[in-house]
């Protein structure tokens, strides 16, 4: 058997895991799981599309990639313009359907309406951009051999860095910063934290462009990488949740973690099985840990 | 007028077995506050068990035992609900959302399996040649969706009736109190999570059996019927309807199904006809909004739940007080 498929397995596994760290942030600052946050990853990544395309009209045909990648600067420009709009996205659902749900203090009212924003988000993408997959370029990519069998597209490789920077400074704002500690503060006890005079408002308008923006920047690598059609988002919800589940909800490096040990084992399931049942790993993983250590691996006790 | 009475049962019958679902749901949600994302996947196993029991044999799937439909309709409820045991024994003790999580996910392998595992579900042509009741009436469209419309209706007052009689009785006012309180209920000695597994059982059973009336109706069933949107729609229909009260179901179920009906021909009229499929899009746009503003502006949708289930209290002494 190639090694290939553990090459695969951390590719799919680090735009999991990006995504992942939304989830679970989400999860535990606000305290409801948010299936709009596969929508976050759509929304995000037809806002970067239309971005390159946009700035591909104001400054003409110079749309050369750099270097050995298949995409030039202006996807770089657009993807990061679209990460703030996914954040302002996941501020005005919040502003318009979540915050005043939180005051009847019902999660599962919550679940509800985040269920039936995500189907009506999706399909709006639907009729905007049709079901029509579309790509950032249509530059071939040639895999590198890096070693043991692996090949890798060099794109695939500036992704790879990428998520290993934002996961890092993601860490770093978590547990070194003052807006990290109030952030844990309010996932610990929202009413306590409040009290000891910590902006809980703020806190949690910060979770949500956190959340959305790296959501658009996992659409991102995946629309590079793969494809970007209105499904993404919502064939990407299931592996996010188990990632952030297995990891531990609230803990940062879990989502990470989670979403590698998930991509890997999806990429295994190709392996053995076959692509039809890529999905079916997913939910495996999360019946074996709901079984076994419902907390997660680095969860604590809820 | 004789074709208007013929579209009439139809869409009532299509209306009734929704109204079905949206009662299994009911019970899950209205009545014990368990949210179930994978209804499709539960109507898609009734839907599946009993169209293997009773088509006739075909070379290259399993299944197609000739047997009796009734005996499929009765599998169709074991099975979707012997899914639910699974899942609701892995979740149920667990946070209140993993529910949700796992029924979604549970909903995507039914899919796979059932696009990917032709030998048992046809892939994603389906199954076809599911015997109809009424087979014999095919000819004449008019007694044909009557004779169906009776025995939907039959079904749906059965499940109806029995389903009001038990949220009245004691084990369906543990199910409120559960949902309301569990410390309190299992304060009295109530084992909340073997209660909250029987209400989801149950629900599924009847999502189940709403799946196979569906599928014997049709007589065709096929993959893309049992997508998240089916479990969209019926929540829609649940949460306009009114959650708690099986009135509201029923009323929802009709409501809803109506209304999407009637878009229909409308994006028909305003769209040309190459725009159509992305403009039916549209359609589930307006549910959703129409869901999160009915969760907003009157989350108890158009009939609320009642708020004395007891035929001991008297209802009259408890005036108009409203439950949240």
């Amino acid at each position: 058997m190639s090694l290939q498929f553990l090459a695969d397995g951390i590719l799919v596994g680090a735009m999991i895991g990006l995504g992942a760290i939304g989830v679970t942030l989400t999860y535990s600052i606000l305290g409801f799981a948010n299936f709009v946050h596969g929508e976050f990853i759509t929304w995000g990544t037809y806002a970067a599309l239309t971005l390159t395309s946009g700035i591909g009209l104001l400054v003409g045909q110079d749309m050369a990639p750099l270097g050995p990648f298949s995409i030039g600067w202006p996807v770089l420009v657009a993807g990061l313009i679209a990460m703030v709009l996914t954040g302002l996205l996941a501020l005005l659902l919040d502003l318009i359907v979540f915050r005043r749900l939180r005051r009847h203090g019902n999660a599962i009212i919550m679940v509800m309406a985040s269920f039936g924003a995500s189907m009506a988000l999706r399909s709006l993408v639907e009729f905007t951009f049709t079901s029509e997959p579309a790509y950032f370029s249509r530059e071939l990519q040639i895999a590198m051999p890096i070693g043991l069998g692996i090949r890798l597209t060099a794109d695939q490789m500036l992704m790879l860095g990428l998520t290993l920077v934002l996961v890092v400074a993601m860490q770093l704002l978590i547990s070194r910063t003052q807006l990290g500690r109030a952030m844990r503060a309010v996932s610990e006890n929202p009413a306590l934290a409040q009290v000891a005079g910590v902006d809980v408002a703020g806190v949690v308008r910060l979770t949500w462009m956190i959340g959305g923006a790296l959501a658009c920047a996992a659409g991102i690598m995946a629309g590079i990488t793969v494809q970007i059609r209105p499904f993404m988002g919502f064939d990407l919800l299931l592996p996010l949740f188990s990632a952030a589940i297995l990891g531990g909800i609230g803990s940062v490096p879990g989502a990470v973690i989670g979403g590698l040990i998930v991509g890997l084992g999806e990429s295994l399931a190709v392996q053995l099985i076959g692509a039809n049942y890529r999905a079916a790993a997913a939910f495996l993983l999360l019946i074996a840990v709901l079984l076994i250590k419902p907390t997660g691996l680095f969860g604590r006790r809820a | 007028m004789l074709d208007l009475i013929g579209y009439g049962a139809f869409f009532l019958v299509t209306a009734l077995s929704y109204g079905l679902i949206c009662l299994g749901l009911n019970v899950q949600w209205g009545q014990t506050g368990l949210f179930n994302v994978g209804v499709a996947g539960f109507v898609a196993i009734g839907a599946y068990t009993s169209a293997l029991l009773t088509t006739p044999e075909t070379a290259g799937r399993f299944g197609g035992f000739n047997l009796p439909i009734a005996v499929g309709w009765l599998a169709a409820m074991l099975s979707a609900g012997l899914a639910a045991a699974f899942i609701g024994a892995v979740t149920l003790r667990l946070r209140a959302d993993y529910l949700a999580i796992t029924t979604f996910g549970i909903a995507i392998v039914i899919q796979l399996i059932a696009v990917n595992v032709q030998g048992l579900t046809g892939g994603p042509f389906g199954i076809g040649f599911i015997p109809r009741p009424f087979a014999s009436l095919a000819g004449d469209a008019l007694a044909f969706n009557l004779a169906n419309l009776a025995v939907v209706a039959i079904v749906t007052a059965i499940v109806f009736l029995a389903l009001d009689r038990l949220t009245r009785s004691p084990w369906g006012r543990v199910l409120r109190a559960i949902r309301e309180d569990e410390a309190a209920a299992a304060s009295l000695g109530k084992n909340a999570n073997f209660y909250r597994l029987q209400a989801f059982v149950l629900g599924s059973a009847i999502m189940g059996l709403a799946g196979a009336i569906q599928g014997h109706f049709i007589g065709f069933i096929a993959p893309e019927n049992y997508v998240s949107a089916l479990t969209f729609q019926v929540w829609a229909m649940l949460i306009i309807g009114g959650a708690g009260n099986n009135r509201g179901a029923l009323l929802g179920a009709v409501l809803v199904w109506a209304l999407w009906s009637a878009s229909g021909p409308l994006i028909g009229a305003i769209f040309p006809p190459e725009q159509q499929a992305r403009a039916a899009a549209l359609q589930i746009v307006a549910i959703g909004v129409v869901m999160v503003a009915i969760l907003l502006l009157r989350p108890r949708g158009l009939l609320g739940e009642a708020t004395t289930v007891s035929r001991h209290v008297d209802l009259a002494a408890e005036g108009g007080e409203a439950e949240s």
